[in-house]
């Protein structure tokens, strides 16, 4: 196969495949829609429609990166619009698996419209770009980054439950009781799960980093620095919640903060790796 | 076969009203004895209502004179109160009764169990046949598809059980919670006996007099405290209820802040039912403290009861469903009944089919 050939085949299946997202964007968009809808009738119920956008949008976007995958030949982080639907796909993940087991089934409605605004601006930006030959795999590049992607889901999840603590807080202090505040989890178990998703978070990027020592060619130092930042924010915020220095609305606000502020430097990260990256 | 229900309710009669017609154990077989082919009593505090089916009308009066425990002249004044409503709309106004739609707090849900045992009743004694069953037991279906459809039943509409929904969206399962009712009032009574049946388990009263601490230590299978040691039990505790007579309040943020420095993790619930209040209302502004005081309590009430009556078009929207398509089916049943008599009934006619 020539060059000519091997780049119409992977417009192709890059054709294909983004079909594949715009459906699991629509998924998410649902459930974004159904929980608008709900909150300005007053009739908030959390109920099965959100876990089964979020399921359905989830199988969608594992067609897109398995499809995209086979097409670059490793794991699908080789840009910046994969780097975010991997991302997108982790947090997708990470709420399937957590949300029915903390009786989060609320997080759906918080999940959705962070997955939709990240699919949403992948597909939007002009950042898909294409490789015309299949890159050499790493397993360890590959190990390390989408390890840390998988972590970045977790933070995600506890930058959501950090804004639902923060809703049902404010209800409370103000007493000014919504709809949507009898179906809230208490305090405390948002609580919780905003700490045990910390921790996953903190222990899968940990085990990302160190896995980047691995990997045999050096890092741009940016990226490097980065990547050590984000480890040291969520290090302080473990610190403050374990040695009972921050109280539990500001370990939710952090959360907040704490994920944009990496989602950012995931930005910079994944950019200094493509710049690297060009010859 | 004609569907009706004659009765009075908080709507249309007063309390002495209602209990001149409150009914008796063998009202439904009376019933049965003028004319009705089924009949059905419901009792409570607020109605008193007769469903029934007859082949022909019963008269109103009829009906009133069965209810009645005696017949006077007051009679012929409170049959006044006397509403009826027949087929599709005895049907409606049925499902709005079960669903609490017609209920003096909107919502409740006493009334579900109260419709479901006196069907019991009524079916027990023969009194209910095959319409009044398949009535009930698609009213009480509208009723849990309303129940679980809605917010209607949402939210508590009295302080007793409004603090109580609260301490769970505080700390969730309230077992293991610790609890100190300061000052043994009636209100604070009633509140710490909801949190005991939510699982509060450590529960210590504090009164000036020790010996009314006692006491309701014991109604509510609590502890007394020694009043003077309150302060240091709010280092422990989860909850606090306080309802004293004190002029000046016991709880500000500067005496409150050294109890609370060792414990930022861990959220604290002031229930404040005293007039004058209690607790400084500033106290409210520090980290993971919740107060209420009466007014806010009963706020919350209100808010609950405002959303309660958001959600009635809802219900109303899934009621006029259920009636639509039990009036029909019943239509249809009925239709078919005829003809299948009728054919019985005419051998020449089955011939000719």
């Amino acid at each position: 196969m020539d060059l000519r050939e091997a780049r119409r085949a992977l417009q192709l299946i890059y054709l294909v495949d983004r079909h594949l997202l715009i459906v699991s964007t629509i998924c998410f968009l649902a459930a974004v829609v159904r929980t608008i809808a709900a909150l300005r009738a007053g009739v908030f119920r959390p109920g099965r429609f959100n876990f089964l956008a979020v399921g359905l949008g989830f199988i969608f976007q594992t067609a897109f990166l398995s499809i995209r995958g086979h097409a670059v030949g490793r794991c699908p982080i080789t840009n910046l619009f994969e780097v975010f639907i991997f991302l997108a796909w982790s947090i997708a993940l990470i709420y399937m698996l957590i949300g029915p087991a903390y009786r989060l089934s609320l997080m759906g409605a918080f999940t959705a419209p962070l997955v939709f605004l990240i699919q949403t601006f992948a597909l939007l930006a002009p950042i898909d770009v294409r490789h015309a030959v299949k890159l050499p795999a790493n397993p360890w590049l590959e190990f390390h980054a989408s390890m840390s992607l998988v972590a970045y889901g977790a933070f995600a999840l506890a930058c959501v439950a950090g804004v639902m603590y923060l809703v049902q807080e404010r209800q409370l202090k103000t007493h000014q009781l919504r709809s949507i505040f009898y179906h809230l989890p208490p305090l405390t178990n948002l609580f919780a799960a905003i700490t045990r998703l910390l921790w996953w978070g903190f222990a899968l990027y940990t085990l990302g980093l160190a896995s980047g020592f691995f990997i045999g060619e050096p890092l741009p130092w940016v990226q490097a620095v980065c990547a050590f930042g984000v480890w040291l924010l969520y290090a302080a915020i473990l610190q403050g919640r374990h040695f009972r220095q921050l109280a539990p609305r500001r370990v939710a606000a952090l959360c907040i903060v704490g994920f944009s502020a990496a989602l950012t430097l995931l930005w910079g990260i994944t950019f200094a790796a493509q710049m690297h990256s060009l010859p | 076969m004609n569907l009706f229900c004659v009765g009075l309710s908080h709507h249309t009669a007063n309390v002495e009203t209602r209990e001149r017609f409150s009914g008796h154990a063998e009202t439904d077989c009376i019933l049965r004895g003028a004319g009705c082919t089924e009949a059905l009593l419901l009792t409570t505090c607020n109605r008193v209502e007769v469903y029934g089916a007859a082949a022909a009308r019963v008269p109103t009066e009829e009906i009133i004179r069965c209810l009645a425990r005696q017949i006077d002249q007051q009679l012929c004044q409170d049959a006044s109160a006397f509403y009826r409503y027949e087929d599709a709309e005895c049907v409606q106004h049925l499902f709005r009764v079960t669903c609490g739609l017609d209920s003096m707090v909107v919502g409740e849900t006493e009334i579900f169990g109260q419709a479901k045992k006196a069907y019991e009743s009524a079916r027990a004694s023969g009194a209910a046949g095959p319409y009044l069953h398949r009535l009930f037991q698609r009213a009480f279906r509208a009723a849990k598809q309303v129940r679980t459809h809605t917010d209607i039943t949402r939210g508590s509409v009295s302080v007793g059980s409004v603090a109580v929904d609260l301490a769970e969206k505080i700390f969730g399962h309230l077992s293991g919670r610790k609890v100190l009712v300061l000052g043994a009032g009636e209100t604070s009574e009633r509140t710490a006996r909801a949190l005991v049946s939510r699982g509060v388990s450590d529960l210590r009263v504090s009164n000036r007099s020790m010996d009314r601490a006692a006491e309701l230590a014991r109604l509510v299978a609590g502890r007394a405290i020694c009043f003077d040691e309150w302060p240091e039990q709010c280092r422990e505790i989860d909850i606090l209820i306080t309802s004293t007579s004190s002029e000046a309040p016991l709880l500000t943020p500067e005496n409150l802040a050294p109890m609370l420095r060792d414990r930022i993790d861990r959220p604290v619930f002031i229930i404040d039912i005293a007039v004058p209040r209690d607790v400084d209302p500033s106290v409210n502004e520090m980290e993971g403290v919740y107060l209420y005081d009466i007014d806010s309590l009963q706020s919350v009430a209100q808010q609950s009861l405002a959303l309660r009556r958001q959600q009635i078009a809802a219900a109303e929207a899934i009621i006029a469903e259920h009636v639509v398509d039990f009036w029909e089916s019943g239509t249809a049943r009925r239709r078919a009944d005829s003809t299948h008599s009728a054919m019985s009934e005419s051998p020449l006619r089955v011939t000719e089919l």
